[in-house]
């Protein structure tokens, strides 16, 4: 009787690693990437392509952008693929990273309510909407998630001359997640909220929400990849992911990025080797 | 597209991310089990310095936080932890792992109360006819089996509807680590709430019928055999 | 069937005392029980047959005193079987309850089968085989937890009451195997409160009060001559506390 079950158990468990080695592909990478570039749809659009063209599979996990750097740090990943920066500059420099890349960049947008209790729609003045939604204490959703999105809104409320640290008040919300959980809480509590041009045009919630400033060029926002040291870390698949981030700079990467659309709109603008690092 | 259009469109995306989904929690449920009955039922029947303490804490441990659990393994797994060089982070092997830890007190503690209501009334006929302990502990496994399905389901609905440690120590990787709870939250991210709670419904749909099958197991089994 | 070429018997209680807390279920009890007809160890509730047949069986420790099977202070129990008040049955099939007995006492895999149905058929439950233990009626639980003792092949069979709560029907099954075994050359040792079922059965009597033996004696002799004020009482059928 006894016996039966055991023969059931092992039988499971060849089931199981089975199923777990077949899973298991050689041929393949991870990235740490960021919310934005996953909830906008890219990956899905851009990684066949990249499979078809060279068998290597692209595990994308997403996370904020401070975050992906770290699981890098931790050599976690092979590849990050992060909109910071600033960030992304100090992990090469710490010798995490091997080079830094531009991809591509889009715009970061200030989503608000139709009704605009700050009063800042239709300007393209990001500061003096910023000042303006300080002043009012109209609800603003701060990711507050050390991601790309989340510095760049600290360095929009710093350009506006506010200390947000010091002035923030029940009106702040800071949620610590990411682009599309922001984004659903905004849209519930009709507040303001930062997000990046991709992640708001795919996004399906939007209640009442609608962008209500745009075209500041302090708005842009620049996509950087960056290889993990191999150095750091031995067991980084360093020509593997190099191939990733070679095909991404690529004429034919950068065409599939530009080709990516959603409602007919161009989500991300490939702009390789044009802003020199 | 609602979920509704999945499943009648046969979607092969959504077909794996169940099937990885059952593959993940019902592997963890069977490792927990492996450990967490022989366990629980040692506990119950053995008698030591601590052992009121152990129960305690396995009871707590039946709450264990997800998220502390997936970032345990997380920590233990990455590459810069003690576990790093066999490069399971971001693997199913590695769902199944955290799974497994968190599953494990639930099937052991309830292992336990089962069994020492058991042996309180084998305990005379065992004794008497001279089971050694292993002995004890097979035969009060095998009879105390259909109790013991309820752990094990316990343990499976666990490991099925929780999000906090596959999304920590999978990554949520598209045709690769996304299960039905962490495609869930990404299609909420995403504000697509209908197919969010499309997906909800179906893993809802998915675990009573792993429950509806087991009692159906059990009925059939216990009308055979009292 | 493996056997212990030594035998348990006899079976000898030396000065042995059972308490538990402040109360004393046994008190200085000396007794030997050797090979023969069935002894009836009888007396009202509470006046220690349980104790004294756990201790007989090896299942518990006295307090005090020494209990000894063929002289030996340690056994293997595979020798003797205990029969409780109350059945316990595994939850289980009846034929697999058996088989249970039977891998317990050493009997190999082969001849379970074989063996299982050879006492089912001892019991008169051979057609029962497959049902669930646990839904049996009284009797017939008795008789299964009779075949699992006897899978034993015991030297001694020890009986708690087994008859207690049973109909007559049931209860003459349950003896008619007592006395097939007792044939066969098994040491009976059975708790009664029933004294139809002593004299029916004994060949010699053990009677018990208070935690004390008054009386050891040949059933004929026990039943003609009681030699206790108690004895007499019990024996009239008369209120013994």
């Amino acid at each position: 009787m006894l016996r039966r079950h055991f023969l059931a158990i092992a039988a499971t468990f060849l089931f199981i690693s089975a199923g777990v080695s077949a899973l298991a592909q050689d041929k393949s990478i991870v990235v740490a990437s960021t919310t934005s570039t996953q909830d906008s749809g890219l990956f899905e659009h851009i990684l066949p392509l990249f499979k078809e063209k060279t068998g290597i599979e692209v595990k994308v996990v997403a996370q904020g952008t401070g975050q992906a750097l770290d699981t890098g740090r931790r050599g976690d990943a092979d590849v990050v693929f992060v909109h910071a920066k600033a960030q992304e500059e100090e992990f090469v420099e710490e010798g995490y990273g091997v080079k830094r890349f531009d991809v591509m960049y889009n715009d970061f947008v200030l989503v608000g309510p139709k009704e605009d209790p700050a009063g800042v729609a239709g300007t393209d003045d990001i500061a003096a909407a910023f000042q303006a939604i300080r002043d009012k204490q109209t609800p603003f959703v701060s990711r507050g998630d050390k991601s790309g999105t989340h510095s760049a809104e600290l360095r929009l409320w710093k350009e506006a001359g506010i200390d947000i640290s010091a002035d923030k008040g029940p009106w702040y919300r800071e949620i610590g997640q990411g682009m599309g959980a922001a984004l659903n809480t905004a849209s519930s509590m009709n507040g303001y909220v930062l997000s990046d041009r991709g992640t708001w045009l795919s996004f399906k919630n939007r209640g009442d929400l609608e962008i209500v400033v745009e075209g500041d060029k302090r708005l842009f926002n620049q996509y950087g990849v960056i290889l993990v040291n191999p150095e750091k870390h031995p067991s980084v698949k360093a020509e593997l992911g190099q191939a990733f981030i070679d095909w991404l700079v690529s004429p034919e990467g950068q065409e599939a990025i530009a080709a990516y659309k959603v409602d007919g709109q161009q989500l991300f603008f490939p702009n390789a080797g044009q802003d020199p690092s | 597209m609602n979920a509704w259009q999945l499943i009648a469109s046969g979607d092969a995306t959504l077909f794996a991310i169940v099937r990885l989904s059952l593959m993940v929690s019902l592997s963890a449920v069977a490792i927990a089990a492996v450990i967490g009955l022989p366990l629980g039922a040692l506990l119950a029947l053995t008698r030591f310095p601590g052992r009121a303490a152990l129960i305690v804490l396995l009871n707590g441990f039946m709450g264990l936080p997800p998220v502390v659990v997936g970032l345990s393994v997380y920590l233990l797994l990455s590459r810069s932890g003690p576990l790093g060089g066999w490069g399971l982070l971001f693997t199913p092997l590695a769902m199944v792992i955290a799974q497994s830890l968190l599953v494990l007190p639930i099937i052991a503690a309830l292992t336990r109360q089962t069994i020492e209501d058991l042996w309180s009334e084998y305990r005379d006929e065992l004794t008497a006819v001279g089971v050694g302990p292993w002995g004890r502990v097979a035969t009060l496994l095998w009879d105390g089996r259909f109790s013991l399905t309820t752990a094990l389901l316990a343990g499976f609905g666990r490991a099925a509807a929780e999000v906090g440690t596959v999304m920590i120590v999978g990554g949520n990787i598209d045709g690769f680590t996304r299960t039905m709870t962490t495609a869930i939250a990404l299609e909420t991210s995403k504000g697509n709430l209908p197919l969010a709670l499309g997906l909800g419904i179906i893993l809802i749909g998915l675990i009573l019928a792993v429950n509806a099958a087991a009692w159906g197991v059990r009925a059939w089994s216990e009308q055979r055999t009292g | 069937m493996m056997r212990d070429t030594l035998s348990d018997l006899p079976l000898v209680l030396d000065r042995v005392s059972m308490r538990a807390g402040a109360t004393t279920m046994l008190d200085q009890v000396s007794l030997t029980i050797g090979p023969g007809a069935p002894t009836l160890v009888i007396g009202p509730n509470g006046s220690g047959k349980t104790s004294l047949l756990r201790l007989c069986m090896g299942l518990d420790a006295p307090s005090e005193g020494t209990v000894t099977w063929g002289g030996r202070r340690e056994s293997r129990q595979t020798r003797r079987a205990l029969l409780f008040q109350k059945p316990v049955m595994l939850r289980r099939s009846v034929a697999e309850n058996v088989a249970y007995g039977l891998a317990r006492a050493g009997c190999p895999r082969h001849r379970r089968a074989a063996r299982t149905e050879e006492l089912l058929d001892r019991v008169g439950l051979l057609e029962l085989a497959d049902r669930p233990a646990r839904r049996l009626s009284g009797g017939e639980q008795q008789r299964v937890a009779l075949a699992r003792a006897l899978a034993r092949e015991p030297e001694i069979l020890l009986l708690d009451e087994p008859t207690a709560s049973l109909d007559p029907a049931a209860t003459r099954h349950v003896e008619s195997i007592v006395q097939m075994a007792a044939h066969s050359g098994t040491k009976i040792v059975m708790a009664s409160h029933d004294l139809g079922q002593v004299r029916r059965l004994a060949g010699e009597v053990v009677f018990m009060v208070r935690g004390r033996v008054r009386e050891q004696a040949n059933a004929r002799d026990f039943f003609d001559r009681p030699s206790t004020p108690e004895a007499a009482a019990f024996v009239r059928g008369d209120l013994v506390l």
